[in-house]
Formats: structure tokens, sequence, C-alpha cells
């Protein structure tokens, strides 16, 4: 079983109580200048967007299989049993190729600091993994964030698109994307509309290094083995030549 | 030491100059941060640190493997003046990037973390393990240069002893590191460009790497000649330009052949920013090209030189173009670097013009004239 989160597009009214609940959650500022910034931040980990007449939110989609985790090298990122993906800060030694590599640019850098860390929701994980709901889906005053097992989620996800199938454009964002999210989406206009990546394949991106990657062990053994070959080759025809007197020949 | 010609003072202002300027963009990344030091962003995490001094420096570091594989596994001696040269520029070029890299992490203290925290799945995790190992198999390639200088004849005799195997392994993690710098970009399918974004990006890097790698060498070669008056037999240098020309040549088809199997050529009617910087990299590319191919200009020291810097700077025009100016229009912000970035860049630079200068005044570099192989031929 793994958690997630449900979005909700069209129950959001844009209270901002989530951005409040998860500023506290994280011991962050949070006051009228934080709550007008709409991008997410090393001190805004979540954040509700207006796009036209629509709301949208922004935080880590804990990914089924997360590309920060794969590119990490230190391997500060963790995907949880339980659904959230966390992040070790004794770990991570600052690279920000998590930021360069995350398909929803989620990651976020402390840029002003002397020795900085990544910041990204971690759904929560201490509060989840104790049986709690997410910070934002408990604060949430209409249910646009909700909290359960992702299976159920999904389930009533596509309850709301057939029975109001008026209210909500027809699909659900984050069962497939890059692989699948543990955060999931409705919207009732195009995902596109609420800045959110749709050209995102329906493989996890870290099949495309890893395709690579993988073949390390054959390239390293096939290579080390040719060339040690030539080298013999070419060492022993010297040597043949320089037995048989024919040595001024060569070069 | 010698005195040096009085010519030479105006370098060394500039040379002072620009490290000054280069401390001062030192102080404020440490003072500051990488916020204040550097026009990155959450949306543009990787600058011209990551992407001149990391992928450039590595990638014109490629000479040195080439030419070790060259003259000790292919056995050309012919080749073996320029080998410790190459293999210097090779040396500085990782070892500054090096420096570059510990100025640009955030937590330059954990550098260390990746030798005892294992993540396989990450390319940058192999990149460094490669990069590490090499550095030292570079030390060890170099180190009969030092050990001649100072007279440690046992030390010399230990490091020839191992050279074959550390050669190999040399090349091989070349092979590794060098292509694994594109498959790091492989993980951005939706945010590079479609001129520069293949499947092939591993092979694109392992290839032009090795042209940049001879170019680099060449340029050496002719710095080196002419600051120090040490002249390279001319057959030699003509079969390094010949190389360089037939790499261009299997470069550029399979960049192109890729192009047109992956339907991108298209790409190339739209007027945008990225069809020029990708006209002006692929010009760069295949002038030299055109050139060397003719034995004429083989011959002719001026033309291998400017196409040594002709490959060069298309060399720094493609890494620039994958690492950044190819992700600008999806993240939809345009970086500028700010100037500690450029004056720390130009710094590194300088350091290692200089050090290449102590280098060549200081150890035997040249001292291998190709005659002076036999005995030692049949010793190895």
């Amino acid at each position: 079983m793994s958690v997630a989160i449900l979005y909700d597009s069209t129950k959001c009214i844009g209270c901002r109580e989530c951005e409040k609940a998860c500023a506290a959650r994280w011991k962050l500022p949070y006051n009228d200048s934080v709550a007008a910034e709409e991008q997410i931040s090393a001190h805004k980990l979540t954040s509700i967007q207006t796009h036209g007449e629509h709301y949208s939110r922004r935080l880590c989609m804990n990914c089924i299989d997360p590309t920060c985790a794969s590119v990490c090298p230190v391997g500060a990122f963790t995907k949880t049993a339980l659904g959230p993906v966390v992040y070790d800060q004794d770990k991570c030694i600052g690279c920000r190729y998590c930021m360069l590599a995350c398909p929803f640019q989620v990651p976020t850098y402390q840029w002003t600091s002397r020795l900085p860390i990544v910041r990204k929701c971690d759904m929560c994980y201490e509060r989840v993994s104790q049986g709690k709901p997410t910070a934002c889906a408990e604060a949430c005053p209409t249910g646009a964030t909700t909290f359960g097992e992702r299976e159920q989620l999904i389930a009533e996800a596509r309850r709301r698109i057939s029975e109001k199938p008026q209210d909500y454009y027809q699909r659900i964002y984050g069962v497939e994307e890059a692989g699948g999210t543990s955060v999931l989406f409705l919207s009732a206009v195009p995902f596109g509309q609420l800045g959110i990546p749709t050209n995102l394949p329906k493989t996890p991106l870290p099949m495309l290094t890893w395709r690579v990657l993988s073949r390390t062990p054959d390239i390293a053994s096939v290579a080390g083995v040719l060339l040690g070959g030539v080298y013999w080759i070419t060492h022993r025809r010297e040597k043949v030549a320089a037995e048989e007197g024919r040595k001024g020949e060569r070069k | 030491m010698k005195v040096a010609p009085l010519r030479l003072t105006l370098w060394r202002v500039l040379f002072a100059l620009i490290i000054c300027g280069g401390l001062c963009g030192l102080y404020v990344r440490a003072m500051y941060g990488l916020g204040g030091a550097t026009n990155l962003t959450d949306r543009f995490p990787w600058g011209l640190w990551k992407g001149f001094n990391v992928l450039t420096g590595i990638g014109l570091g490629a000479g040195g493997f080439t030419v070790a594989a060259t003259v000790h596994i292919f056995n050309l001696k012919l080749y073996r003046p320029i080998l410790r040269i190459a293999l210097l520029t090779a040396f500085l070029g990782y070892s500054l990037m090096a420096v570059a890299l510990m100025i640009d992490i955030g937590q330059p203290q954990r550098i260390w973390h990746p030798i005892v925290m294992w993540n396989e799945h990450s390319v940058l995790f192999e990149v460094a393990w490669c990069v590490m190992l090499y550095l030292t198999v570079l030390s060890l390639e170099f180190a009969p240069a030092v050990c001649e200088r100072f007279g440690w004849r046992r030390a010399l005799s230990a490091v020839r002893f191992i050279t074959a195997p550390v050669v190999i392994f040399g090349v091989v993690l070349s092979t590794l590191h060098q292509s694994s710098l594109g498959t790091l970009f492989l993980i951005v399918p939706e945010k590079l460009y479609g001129l520069w974004y293949t499947p092939l990006l591993p092979v694109l890097f392992f290839l032009s790497a090795v042209c940049a790698g001879l170019a680099m060498v060449m340029f050496a070669c002719r710095q080196s000649r002419q600051a120090f008056g040490r002249q390279i037999p001319a057959p030699l240098m003509e079969g390094v330009a010949w190389a360089l020309a037939v790499m261009l040549v299997i470069y550029q088809a399979v960049r192109f052949a890729d192009l047109i199997q992956r339907r991108a050529l298209h790409l190339l009617s739209q007027n945008r920013m990225e069809t020029w910087l990708f006209g002006l990299e692929t010009a760069l590319l295949t002038a030299p090209l055109l050139v060397l191919l003719a034995e004429r200009n083989r011959a002719n020291r001026e033309a291998r030189y400017l196409c040594s810097l002709m490959v060069l700077f298309g060399f720094v025009a493609n890494r620039l173009n994958v690492s950044i100016t190819g992700l600008e229009a999806s993240q939809a912000t345009h970086y500028i670097p700010k100037w500690p970035e450029v004056m720390i860049t130009f710094s590194l630079i300088s350091i290692g013009f200089a050090a290449f200068r102590a280098a060549a005044l200081h150890l035997p570099l040249f001292v291998e004239p190709v005659h002076a192989e036999e005995p030692e031929a049949v010793a190895v």
C-alpha cells in the first residue's frame, strides 16, 4: 500500500490554508509577501497558483520512480515504500543535478545560504508514517486536497469525473505521467492551462539513463579486453621483428 | 630559473588582473553563496561552471587518453614526443575541472561523499568515480616526467613496469566518462532542444571529446613551440591533423545521420536562436575538417593552428549549447553568467596556461626524441 495526495482544482477556492500549514510544518515564515509568491522555492514548498479562473497547486509529485532519486550521485533521495520521496540533507553535496533533472521543477535551492541544501515537499513523511494525513490535506477546508491510499484516490477521482463529466477535463494527471506520481490532479481544463508539464513520457525518466548506464560493466570489460589484445599484438609484433633481426625496417 | 623576457610583462599584468578578479569572485562566492556569485535560479540550476569548466575541462583533456592509447597500446612510436604534452593538458584540464567543481557545488566539504555513498543508478556517480580514478591514472602516466626530473630511478622503473595496465585502465575510464557526460543530459528529454537531444548523446560526446582532445594537443604543441622554441617533428603534427580530420568526419557523419533519422532536420529551417547557435557550432567543426582533409593544408603550420582553434571553439560552443542555451527555451529563462562566474572561469583558464608554462620550463616534457626509443622499446 502506498499513500497519495489528490488535488482537485475544481474544489480549490485559493484560500492558501495548505500553504500556511505547509510553512508551519517546515517551521518557515509565512506572511503576505510569501503568500504572494506563486513559484515554489526553498522557503515555500507548496504554492497555490492562479491561472485565469482556475487554481492550480505546486508541490513535489513524489513520483513512483523519482528522477531525483535516480540522478543523485550520493543517493540523498529515497522513494519510501509508503509513498513519499524523502531527502537526506546530510548526504547532499549540492551538485543540483536533481534540480536540472526533475521534470516537475520541484527541488529548490537555498541560493543565499553559505552551505545550502535542497528543499522540497516530502509529503509530510513523518506525519504520514504515524498514520496522520499530510499537513496540507488536514488544513484544506474544501476537500480540494485530500490524502489517502493511492488506488482509492484514483478510484475516487474516476468517480468524480464520471459523475460530473461537465465539470472535469476527462483525465487524471499523475496516473501515468513520467511513470506515475503519488500526487494526482483533477482539473476543469486541460492540464497545460494549469502550468503543469504535459509533454512528459509515460515511462519513468530514469529508464533513459539506466538503459545506457547499465551497460557500463559490459563496455568496460569488452574495451579492456580489446585494448589488451591490441597491446599484446602490437608489442608481440615488435618483439618478433626484433628477434628476427629485422628491427631496422620497423618504426 | 630563467628571467622572463620583457615582452611577457604585459601578459603577466593581465594574468595578475584576471587572478585578482577571480579572487574577488571567490570572496563573493564564499560570503554570499551561490545566489550572490551566480545568476543561477531554481529553474536554471546549472550554469557556466558546470557547462564550461566541468564539461569542457574534461573534454579538452581527452587528448591524454587518445595519445596514450596511440603510443602505448597501438605502439605508434612516432607520436611519443607529444605524449607528455597530451598528458599534461589532460592533467591540467581535469585538475582545474575539479577546482571549478569545488567552487560550484553547494557543499564542497562533502566532495568525498560519492566515495562512500553509492548510487549506481546515477550517471553523475559514475562520472565522479571515473574522474577520480582517471586523475590517479593521469598522475601515474605523467609520473615518469617528474621522476626523471628529480632522478628517482626506482620510482621510474616501478611506474614503467605498470604502464600497460594503467594506460588500458585509463582508456577504459575515459571512454566511459567522456560518453557519460553526454548521458547526463539524457534525463531531460522535454527540456533540451531537439537539435541537441538525442539518445546518441553519449556517442556524440565521446567522439567530439576525442576531436577536442586532439585539437588541444595541437594547440598546446604550438604554444610550447612558440614559447620555448621546441620543435616537434612535422610528420607527427601532420599525423595528428589527419587523425583530427578523420575524427571530425566520423563525428559529423554520426551527428547528421542521427538528425536525419530522428527527423529533426526541419528544426534547422526555423529562425530561432538555437538554429544559429547550432549553425555556428557546425561551421566551427566542419571548416577545419574540409581544410585538413587536403594534404597541402596539413603540411601548413598556420592552417593546422587555425583549425585547432576552430575545433576548440566549436567544441566549447557545443558543450555550452547542450548544457545552457539548449535548455533556455523550455525553461523560459535567459541565463547570463554573473561577473564572479566569468572571472573565476577566466582565472582557472589563466592558471591552466601558467601551470602549463611552468611545467614546460621545469619538467622534461620534450626530451624523448624518436631515435632514443630503441633500447627502451624492448624493455617495455
